[in-house]
């Protein structure tokens, strides 16, 4: 069936929504990658025996959605119309969900999320204090529908944007209104996507292209992954109304093959639009016709970057060019080419359909609307959250991430992934948007957020990225490839304790040359996590280097573990803990650890009830 | 022509002019290792950088590959230009302190020797040959392979390459002789590449002197008469030094002039 117009959108819409049977208890099985290594998988195959088996199949409904958010939890599931959450679901659980809860209208208290501040079980999902202070206008849907299914997205107001775009407004009009709305890029740049997209619509040449950038690729992000697998045909709706304001009849998802759910759900959406005519030929009766097609990228961090990307479609190795004439102007083999990131396009149909004035009502002056962050390192409830722009750090990790684990001390956080910085409990009252992230040396990026405990070292921090930046920089370019280099090298002197006098200075010194003078972003944001720790935790620098000391006792060569003779009650965990036999003691005496047999994995001082091993 | 300032120095350069043609044309030296005037600008080395001032800001781009902008003003040797280039070239010069163009770039800015740990490499990764063979002979027979610090120039999965016709453009554009070549046993070796190629032998003197599929490059492009019975070099110069002094003979001959001993004219 074709959908030629908006009003067969809305016919089609209708008998979807009629097919709903309200008496009907539907449950909702989170089915997000996240969820799957939970086990999801299993969870939703009992569901189907076990309704068939206790044969209720005409009382529920049962369906895998994409990511609800909430990963830590996994796997999850909530029943509607009652909105009941309930987490860390196994298989086992399943028959007495149906009978209790699904028959029976009872809770089960064992199920549900006890909020550890107050210790009480929180029973709806909208009380749970994780999900109450997000704004999830772009992930909100992901919990109502199955991403394979387009008449899901349909059912819910879906390609209602690009009907209205197309066959009500000029792509003047869709240009004027995106850029109206104060939409700025979702990967990381930050650059107001209004404006890329009227230089792209205005720049001299018979083709022109748009692309979706997929090639998430900041440890520990995972935002754009959530959405092109929870719910692609919002992405694939941005891209038709995007195509159509600049006049591209031709489109890419470039999304990495490392995301084989996102790569098959992306598809499956494609070939699905295709069917109902949303893609390929006279879309909406509007003469406009576009074809979206799918590259899978071969897992090089810096195709994430525009050029390289465009490079890489090109077919040939991902390595940035220069952009002193931007890609929208000449990029896809040297065309005008519009590229913007997964979450920038999700964006585009809830501007269209609601307004600028609408979207602007969220945010902060220079940035408007909300942002999801994948919320991971040492956090209590890991996983995605939307936000409005704007919100303070503090509200973010406390009240949505329910604050550091165990008790500790939060050290820093880091955003913007391995280009952005890490920024100090000093700053935790700091309102989150571009141009605040960027004042305090760090960046938005794509939406990363490590969050450290006192347990962190700094130095060793900057290390990591480094090295990921190491292995990742494309080589093209002698600053990044060399420089980068020769920074870990000196990072690794100074933690394993070889650190000269004059190393911060010569690491500063390259650091300047390395961002100002690379050929892309990749090199010249590599030094942010360096000089980010200089600045706001430079004593740890100096500790290692001038008193070859590792205040968190993480760099290994620094520390030496001891045990506290008075704290040490002789119970002799530990000597069965340590894999190196190194700790020696009679039973109800104080142990001692032997130095030269350490091997310092820390493990007898996890182990240790009465704290009595530490690290100095 | 777009109207820019280079060191204080007002000029008028050609629209698809960058700014390193620009300073060139003023007499403007830049210091570069990956830029050739044949070959697209491609700006890896990042030596050529100059400061340029736009609508009131400053920023550091290369030269090689910005084009010149109505009322640029460009800096080639301005402070932060000669910090970061100093910084680059002992980078470099730390990657392959043997390798005789950078040495001595790196002691005319005033660095005898690296802080950095040395390693040994011969090739600066500047990709004049991998350009070079794609833009101008067509082959694409070499590539950068691997990333990052273990970036290098190879022919695919680094074995004997079927593209390459042995030309020699890559040993010769290369500035730092990391790339060379020899004759052994009537093959041409290109061993960086681990490629060997049939060489021809000069049908007069016997010698060989040019692959085979380079000679068949050759013909491709200039058509049967351009390629003088296949001769090597030396064979053709003399070849052509004969028939040069015949028609001069001729020609003499027909004027009515007495013809002069001696070889050549």
């Amino acid at each position: 069936m074709r959908i030629e117009s908006i009003q067969d959108l809305e016919k089609l819409r209708k008998t979807l929504l009629a097919k709903t049977d309200p008496t009907k208890t539907r449950i909702r099985i989170c089915a997000g990658t996240g969820c799957r290594a939970c086990g999801s998988e299993e969870v939703i195959e009992a569901f189907n025996k076990e309704i068939v088996g206790q044969g209720i199949s005409a009382d529920v409904e049962i369906k895998a959605t994409g990511c609800h958010g909430f990963c830590e939890r996994g796997t999850l599931i909530v029943l509607y119309p009652e909105g009941i959450l309930y987490q860390m679901v196994k298989p086992e659980d399943v028959p007495e969900i149906l009978k209790v809860t699904v028959g029976g209208k009872e809770i089960i208290e064992r199920l549900l999320y006890v909020d550890p501040v107050s210790g009480e079980r929180i029973t709806y999902e909208k009380d749970i204090p994780f999900y109450k202070s997000q704004r999830r206008t772009l992930l909100g849907m992901n919990p109502s529908i199955d991403p394979t299914e387009i008449d899901d997205y349909i059912a819910l107001g879906g390609y209602r944007a690009a009907a209205k775009a197309l066959t009500e407004m000029t792509p003047e009009e869709v240009v004027a209104e995106v850029k109206e709305s104060g939409l700025r890029g979702r990967g990381g740049g930050g650059f107001p996507t209004g404006e890329k997209w009227e230089t792209c619509r205005n720049a001299p040449g018979d083709a022109r292209y748009v692309i979706c950038n997929a090639d998430e690729g900041d440890p520990g992000a995972y935002m754009d992954r959530s959405l092109l697998e929870g719910n692609p045909h919002s992405v694939l709706e941005g891209m038709i109304i995007g195509a159509y304001a600049i006049g591209a009849n031709e489109g890419y998802i470039y999304v990495r093959n490392e995301y084989p759910l996102a790569v098959e759900h992306a598809k499956r959406a494609i070939e699905q639009a295709t069917k109902y005519g949303l893609l390929g030929a006279d879309i909406f009766s509007s003469a406009f016709e576009l074809d979206v097609k799918i590259a899978r990228g071969g897992g090089a961090f810096i195709c994430g970057e525009s050029s390289a990307l465009m490079t890489s479609l090109e077919g040939k190795p991902g390595r940035p060019r220069a952009k002193y004439i931007h890609t929208v102007e000449r990029g896809l083999w040297e065309r005008p080419t519009n590229l913007n990131n997964v979450e920038t396009w999700a964006n585009v149909p809830l501007i269209i359909e609601k307004g600028a004035a609408w979207y602007r009502r969220t945010g902060t002056e220079g940035s408007k609307g909300t942002k999801i962050f994948s919320l991971v390192g040492k956090i209590n409830n890991t996983g995605l959250v939307e936000v409005p722009m704007g919100m303070p750090l503090r509200e973010i990790v406390y009240g949505i991430g329910g604050g550091v684990p165990a008790g500790k001390k939060l050290k820093a956080v880091q955003t913007g992934g391995p280009s952005g910085g890490c920024l100090p409990e000093s700053l935790i009252d700091l309102p989150v948007d571009f141009d605040q992230l960027t004042k305090v040396g760090s960046m938005m990026g794509s939406g990363g957020m490590i969050i450290m405990d006192e347990n962190t070292c700094m130095v060793d921090v900057a290390r990591y990225f480094l090295n990921f930046l190491k292995d990742e920089s494309c080589g093209k370019c002698l600053p990044c490839r060399e420089g980068i280099k020769r920074m870990l090298e000196i990072l690794n002197r100074i933690c394993e304790g070889k650190g000269e006098e004059g190393d911060v200075e010569l690491l500063t010194k390259i650091a300047y040359t390395v961002q100002e003078t690379s050929l892309c972003a990749l090199g010249g944001s590599a030094p942010n996590p360096l000089l980010t720790t200089l600045r706001y935790f430079g004593e740890e620098y100096t500790a290692h280097v001038r008193d070859k000391k590792c205040p968190a006792g993480i760099c290994k060569d620094l520390i030496i573990y001891t045990i506290h003779e008075d704290k040490c009650n002789g119970c002799g965990a530990c000597v069965k803990a340590c894999p190196n036999k190194a700790i020696a003691g009679e039973k109800k005496k104080p142990h001692r650890i032997e130095v030269a047999k350490c091997i310092k994995c820390g493990i007898c001082s996890e182990t240790c009830r009465q704290q009595a091993i530490a690290a100095a | 022509m777009v109207h820019i300032t280079i060191n204080g120095t007002e000029v008028d350069a050609p629209e698809d002019h960058t700014i390193l043609q620009a300073a060139k044309n003023l007499g403007i030296k830049i210091p570069t290792l990956c830029h050739h005037d044949a070959l697209s600008p491609y700006g890896s080395c990042r030596l050529c950088i100059v400061e340029i001032k736009k609508r009131g800001r400053s920023k550091i781009v290369t030269s090689c590959n910005y084009p010149v902008e109505k009322g640029l003003e460009v800096f080639t040797d301005s402070a932060p230009v000669l910090t970061h280039r100093k910084m680059l070239i002992e980078l470099l010069l730390a990657r392959c302190p043997e390798v005789g163009i950078v040495r001595e770039m790196a002691q005319r800015m005033g660095i005898e020797k690296s802080r950095f740990p040395q390693a040994q490499h011969d090739c600066i990764l500047c990709g004049l040959c991998v350009r070079v063979c794609d833009e101008r002979i067509g082959a694409n027979a070499i590539s950068f392979v691997n990333r990052g610090v273990d970036e290098d120039v190879s022919a695919p999965f680094d074995i004997s390459s079927e593209s390459c016709i042995g030309c020699g453009a890559c040993v010769s554009v290369c500035p730092t002789g990391a790339i060379t070549m020899e004759e052994i046993q009537g093959l041409l070796r290109l061993n960086r590449f681990k490629t060997a190629k049939q060489l021809h032998q000069c049908p007069s003197c016997k010698k060989d002197y040019a692959t085979e599929l380079h000679l068949a490059w050759i013909g491709d492009r200039l058509g049967p008469q351009g390629m003088v019975a296949a001769l090597c070099t030396d064979c053709k110069r003399t070849r052509n030094a004969e028939s040069t002094r015949m028609a001069y003979a001729l020609q003499r001959k027909a004027s009515g002039a007495e013809p002069r001993n001696g070889v050549g004219c």
